[in-house]
């Protein structure tokens, strides 16, 4: 079990702009009547983008309200699933894939990396506040590995150059390219394609 | 090697796109309206006669399954649920189907909710595949301005809305009863069972879950026909599997192959071999990390079924193949497995949220050489108290691997650890106290 605990520094309100009330309404649809629960992990997810990448508590007690659940049950299942940071991490937000597939094919070279580009440690910010890094378990792209996420996008088929290149683009605003890094098509063998040749457009 | 012509995913690599007009070039949702019009009887039975077995992981017969729903639509609706929330290290092919062949799976969820009279399919997918599900609900946004999907779907006469639900992170959320309680706005721990899902499931309502690749095949089966399908294969493992080769490979990759292929052709031919020739391969994970290992010795003649890998005491699993080669160290990597499955405990029961941390630090410290000579036997001690004591399979799942280990590579682990087991002063003996207690990095 993987132990969460809020942030200390708490902002006082929390409120969706309208761009977000707009998404959450359009959530609450997909569920039906009286079963609003079930928005729940949306709704922390929008609320997330909207606060920088975290989830403060006063976001938790504001979307308990909307949803007309109580605050405990937003609360347990904010604390509960991964994905949703309880504290403020950075605009970047980097995670690398260490779980076997990925170790095996040198992962710890891109936690050097990190270490090297970012911070020390994992979930501090980098110098420029504008990146953190951590170590994920499992991101199912094990094909591909090692592989990192870098908010949305997952970028695989890395060695460590690859990932001080990338890093040094990420530190320098730029988004760079996702996918992989040698040039292979998604998840064929690279040079050893033996199946559904007639369609290759190589 | 399995003919192309016989491959249910022409698409895998996209080599063509997934969109809705190149879907139906490749004969996606061509006849859907004949393959209903025969009838629900029908389409479980030829499900049945396919022997399709689920892909998710424990292989439990499709047809099987879907004959559990209950006949007649009582008071309470019902429901499908499309689980996407593949997070087994070593597994990645429903990622594919969703972002490359989506239009499959979306003919499926509409067949499957005719089969088993759902008028709603939530397909559940893992937070992280953020980007491939935002190409399934382009694909889903596609299919309703074409009038595949929402009333009188694709002209069948059956009305289905599907509705993508994103996890957050949770390994346990693959778990269907956990997987239920997430889309209901709950943490995702386990559900007892029984009552089992298809006579109450989601929102108290029947309900059948189904893996992703196990709907995408089911429109090519019923086109085919079933006796196809059962064609390929052998005797109740019938049919293609998506099988994810990674680890120490020269070329990991998906591919689609027949069920029973020989484990040995599989490396050789589209993984392009063991990195250092295949007398440097040291273990192979069959089916994902919660599948015990197999030595080099019996990956000669290894054939990929779910019968056979049982036979083998592993298992077919999700069919993510990781390749271990002897550069590695094989306490090390088990050890890393153990994390994971120490971090992704639900933490309900408390044989495997405490054993799940018990195992990892056992390994850690024999991965290094501190631990004792009896600790080898006590691990496995561990292992049995937390396999079948929980309410789900994860206490399975979490405690075969570490079993597998101590099988093939007790000699190894006994060479390296053989401290004495006598309590000695300078000895930290962390057995005995609540260690994570000590190590706060751990807790």
């Amino acid at each position: 079990m993987s132990l969460r605990r809020p942030a200390k520094n708490q902002p006082e309100n929390f409120e969706f702009n309208s761009s977000s009330l707009v998404a959450a309404n359009k959530i609450l649809l997909k569920y039906p009547e009286g079963k609003q629960q079930s928005a729940v992990m949306a709704l922390l997810y929008i609320a997330q983008r909207q606060n920088d990448n975290w989830i403060p508590l006063a976001a938790m007690k504001y979307i308990a309200k909307f949803l007309d659940m109580p605050y405990i049950k937003v609360y347990e299942v904010a604390t509960f699933y991964t994905m949703y940071n309880l504290s403020p991490v950075g605009k970047h937000f980097i995670q690398v894939c260490t779980t076997t597939p990925c170790m095996i094919r040198g992962a710890s070279k891109l936690v050097e990396a990190c270490k090297e580009k970012i911070s020390e440690n994992e979930c501090e910010l980098s110098s420029d506040k504008s990146c953190s890094w951590m170590e994920v378990e499992c991101l199912g792209a094990c094909v591909n590995a090692p592989m990192m996420q870098i908010n949305d996008e997952y970028y695989e088929d890395l060695d460590k150059e690859k990932t001080l290149k990338i890093l040094d683009k990420i530190l320098k605003g730029e988004v760079p390219e996702p996918g992989s890094y040698r040039g292979r098509m998604n998840n064929e063998p690279e040079n050893n394609r033996k199946t559904l040749m007639d369609h290759k457009n190589a | 090697m399995l003919r192309d012509h016989d491959r249910i995913f022409k698409n895998l690599y996209n080599d063509m796109g997934s969109d809705v007009v190149s879907a139906q070039s490749r004969g996606d949702w061509v006849n859907t309206k004949e393959i209903t019009d025969k009838g629900r009887d029908w389409i479980i039975n030829e499900i049945k006669n396919s022997q399709l077995r689920g892909r998710g992981g424990a292989g439990f017969p499709t047809g099987l399954k879907w004959s559990f729903a209950p006949k007649e639509v009582g008071s309470r609706p019902h429901y499908l649920v499309i689980n996407g929330d593949e997070s087994e290290p070593g597994t990645c092919k429903d990622r594919d189907i969703l972002r490359f062949e989506p239009h499959k799976l979306i003919e499926g969820c509409l067949i499957a909710s005719y089969a088993v009279q759902a008028h709603v399919c939530y397909i559940y997918i893992r937070g992280e595949y953020f980007v491939d599900g935002q190409k399934l609900q382009a694909a889903i946004d596609e299919a309703y301005e074409k009038k595949l999907l929402g009333k009188n779907a694709a002209d069948t006469g059956w009305d289905l809305d599907i509705y993508i639900h994103y996890g957050a992170g949770a390994y346990i959320c693959g778990e269907e009863t956990a997987l239920l309680e997430s889309i209901e706005g709950k943490k995702g721990q386990p559900r007892l069972k029984p009552p089992f899902p298809a006579l109450i499931g989601l929102y108290g309502c029947p309900t059948i879950i189904n893996n992703v690749e196990t709907i995408a095949v089911v429109p090519t089966i019923l086109r085919r026909g079933g006796k196809w399908f059962a064609s390929l294969g052998r005797e109740k493992n019938t049919g293609t599997k998506i099988f994810c080769i990674s680890g120490n490979v020269n070329t990991p990759c998906n591919v689609e192959e027949e069920m029973n292929i020989p484990l040995k052709e599989l490396i050789e031919v589209h993984a392009g071999g063991v990195i250092g020739g295949w007398d440097n391969l040291q273990a192979v994970i069959p089916g994902g990390s919660s599948m015990p290992l197999i030595p080099k010795e019996k990956c000669e003649t290894l054939t990929m079924d779910f019968d056979s890998l049982i036979a083998e005491k592993s298992g077919l699993g999700t069919a993510g193949v990781v390749v271990i080669n002897k550069d590695q160290d094989i306490i090390k990597c088990m050890a890393r497995i153990a994390r994971f499955y120490k971090h992704e405990s639900c933490g309900q029961c408390t044989p495997c949220r405490e054993g799940s941390g018990w195992m990892w630090r056992m390994l850690e410290r024999m991965a290094k050489g501190d631990a004792t000579k009896d600790e080898v036997d006590m691990l496995g001690d561990v292992t049995n108290q937390i396999a079948g004591h929980t309410i789900c399979a994860f206490g399975e799942g979490s405690s075969w691997p570490v079993q597998g280990l101590l099988r093939h590579f007790k000699k190894e682990i006994e060479k390296r650890n053989n401290l004495d087991p006598i309590v000695q002063k300078k000895n930290n003996i962390p057995y005995l106290v609540d260690q994570h207690l000590l190590d706060k990095k751990n807790a």
